[in-house]
């Protein structure tokens, strides 16, 4: 009876299980396209000249291969009155990005290690006035961050635009080194004290050396953010100092001339390049930050 | 005294940053907060003159529109997100050979910034070149795909942008979730001759309920602070009909020059966030001293 069912329903199972595969592939291409769809027509638009862009199709490849969309977008189309492409506005990225990721990061280090491990009184209360921060919606500070600015004769500049964010960056950095160091013993605190080991001496020997993997997720996670970052970038730059989200949208968003789709696209595709080659280089440790910055402890 | 010092530095170490939260957060939102109940205009004046701007604020047609957008914009940002989200992880958790290569595509948009998926996705929805055009040259003459310069319409467009972009991070909770579950709970079900769909309806989804609230608290905190998206996608327009509160608020602060109308929006924005988020954290904070 068993050998009966048997040789007739395995090899139907198989087939109903093979159809089911096959649906499984079929959609999760599908969606695989979908999500690859907009890269690949702004990676294709911007290879098009603009001729082949009013006669041709979207979804086409090009015809005719041609890098001038790049090359004007970099260093020829206007944002506003002037026009030397996006090449100033991604180096006032650069400038802003790194500096803040790095003092952002240190920062964050160093109080979680004290969280975590120094514990005191109002310690906690302290973590999770920080942590609320992390919540707020920016447009409540950005009135006061404004005239503030301009008090400290930061308004407009660069130095200022770092502040911003590593003011409200070192909640998040703070959180990520917190979570991490709370999973070390204290008792290896406890035994370095011991021996004699001061609070520096400790972090710079003992923590600082373990903490690579966080190190990682807490550099990503912010040169993500503050790259990509546009409220900030608009509400406290201005024309010289402007990040390349802020131009990039200029760009688009300009209403004289001829309308250069194949420009925008390539200046959208510099502008997502660094974020882009992270997340392709290091896409494990983004994921986790991602992860580490929704799903805490 | 070196005693003394070695028993404070941890303190003084923490105190620059506790102390710019302090200012730069708590101090600010209640600058936010005092202006919001004055008369400012183009500059902030300090006398208490009640709640005059938050009366101005809900009589504003242009603020009803702000947050009708937001409840619609929100809701199906969310909700379409979670679901595409789940989905997309259940396909990929059936032990699939391409899964980091397929990961690593559903993801990647969250690594953009939103001013290039505006970009990108403006293009796509450009009524005279892009999908719509591509559709007719195919011989459909009469397809229309226009939402993006229609008024009714443009905040799906802005969801569907949106939507793009932040689904595949759902995925990606959803996905460690369903990797969390205790594998041996799963294999007896299976022994039992339960069906697969019934394992997951039964026993993995449920038991990941911490991981739906997660990914509704990013959701929607991401969903309150959408400004980017809408700027360069639609920049607000038609009109008005797209704006949100966090495009209502900045058009207040930098170009009407209307202080009281910004501030007073900023508290409204930042009384929803806390509305969701306040309790989750207290709940999560709370369950670590436990």
């Amino acid at each position: 009876m068993t050998d009966f069912t048997q040789s007739y329903d395995a090899p139907r199972r198989n087939y109903s299980q093979l159809a089911l595969r096959w649906l499984l592939f079929a959609l999760l291409g599908l969606f695989a396209l979908f999500y690859l769809m907009p890269l690949f027509v702004m990676v294709t638009t911007s290879l098009k000249s603009l001729e082949e862009i009013r006669t041709g199709s979207l979804v086409a490849l090009p015809r005719e291969v041609t890098f001038d969309a790049w090359r004007t977008a970099w260093s020829e189309t206007c944002t506003g009155v002037k026009c030397e492409g996006l090449k100033p506005y991604f180096w006032n990225s650069v400038l802003m990005t790194v500096p803040a990721v790095i003092i952002a990061t240190l920062l964050g280090a160093v109080n979680g290690y004290v969280i975590a491990q120094w514990r005191f009184k109002g310690a906690n209360l302290i973590f999770s006035l920080m942590l609320f921060g992390c919540f707020i919606p920016f447009q409540v500070v950005l009135l006061p961050m404004a005239r503030s600015l301009g008090i400290l004769g930061l308004a407009g500049s660069i130095p200022g635009l770092i502040l911003v964010h590593v003011i409200y960056g070192i909640g998040f950095t703070t959180l990520f080194f917190r979570n991490y160091y709370v999973t070390i013993p204290s008792e290896l605190t406890k035994a370095a004290k011991v021996d004699g080991a001061g609070f520096f001496r400790i972090f710079w020997s003992i923590f600082l050396p373990l903490s690579l993997p966080i190190v990682v997720v807490t550099v990503i996670w912010q040169f993500t953010n503050i790259w990509n970052d546009f409220l900030f970038g608009v509400s406290f730059s201005q024309s010289g100092t402007q990040p390349v989200t802020v131009a990039l949208n200029n760009i688009v968003n300009s209403t004289t001339g001829v309308k250069e789709y194949n420009v925008d696209m390539a200046a959208a595709i510099i502008a997502a390049l660094p974020t882009l080659l992270v997340y392709v280089v290091a896409g494990k440790y983004f994921i986790r930050g991602l992860t580490a910055g929704s799903v805490k402890g | 005294m070196t005693e003394w010092l070695e028993r404070h530095v941890p303190k003084m170490v923490l105190a620059p940053s506790f102390v710019a939260v302090l200012i730069f957060v708590y101090g600010f939102i209640f600058w936010t907060a005092w202006v919001s109940f004055t008369r400012s205009k183009l500059m902030p004046r300090y006398e208490i003159k009640g709640f005059i701007q938050y009366e101005r604020l809900f009589a504003s047609p242009r603020w009803d529109t702000a947050m009708d957008n937001l409840f619609i914009f929100g809701t199906l940002f969310i909700g379409i997100s979670m679901i595409l989200g789940l989905f997309l992880a259940i396909l990929l958790d059936q032990k699939i050979r391409a899964e980091g290569a397929l990961r690593t595509i559903y993801l990647y948009p969250m690594a953009l910034s939103m001013i290039v998926t505006g970009t990108a996705w403006k293009w796509i929805m450009n009524p005279g070149l892009g999908i719509e055009a591509t559709v007719r040259s195919w011989g459909f003459e009469s397809f229309t795909f226009n939402w993006i310069t229609d008024p009714k319409m443009a905040i799906y467009a802005v969801v569907v942008a949106a939507v793009w972009q932040a689904s595949g991070f759902v995925m990606a909770l959803f996905l460690a979730g369903l990797r969390s579950v205790d594998e041996e709970i799963i294999k007896a079900a299976q022994v039992d001759g339960i069906p697969t769909w019934r394992i997951y309806s039964a026993i993995i989804i449920p038991s990941m309920a911490p991981i739906f609230l997660s990914a509704f608290i990013v959701l929607a905190h991401l969903a309150i602070k959408s400004f980017d998206l809408v700027i360069a996608l639609t920049g607000g327009g038609p009109g008005y009909a797209t704006d949100l509160p966090a495009t209502y608020m900045y058009a207040m602060a930098f170009s009407r020059g209307d202080i009281g109308q910004a501030a007073s929006s900023a508290m409204v924005m930042m009384g929803v966030v806390f509305a969701i988020v306040v309790p989750y954290l207290y709940s999560e904070l709370r369950a670590k001293h436990d």
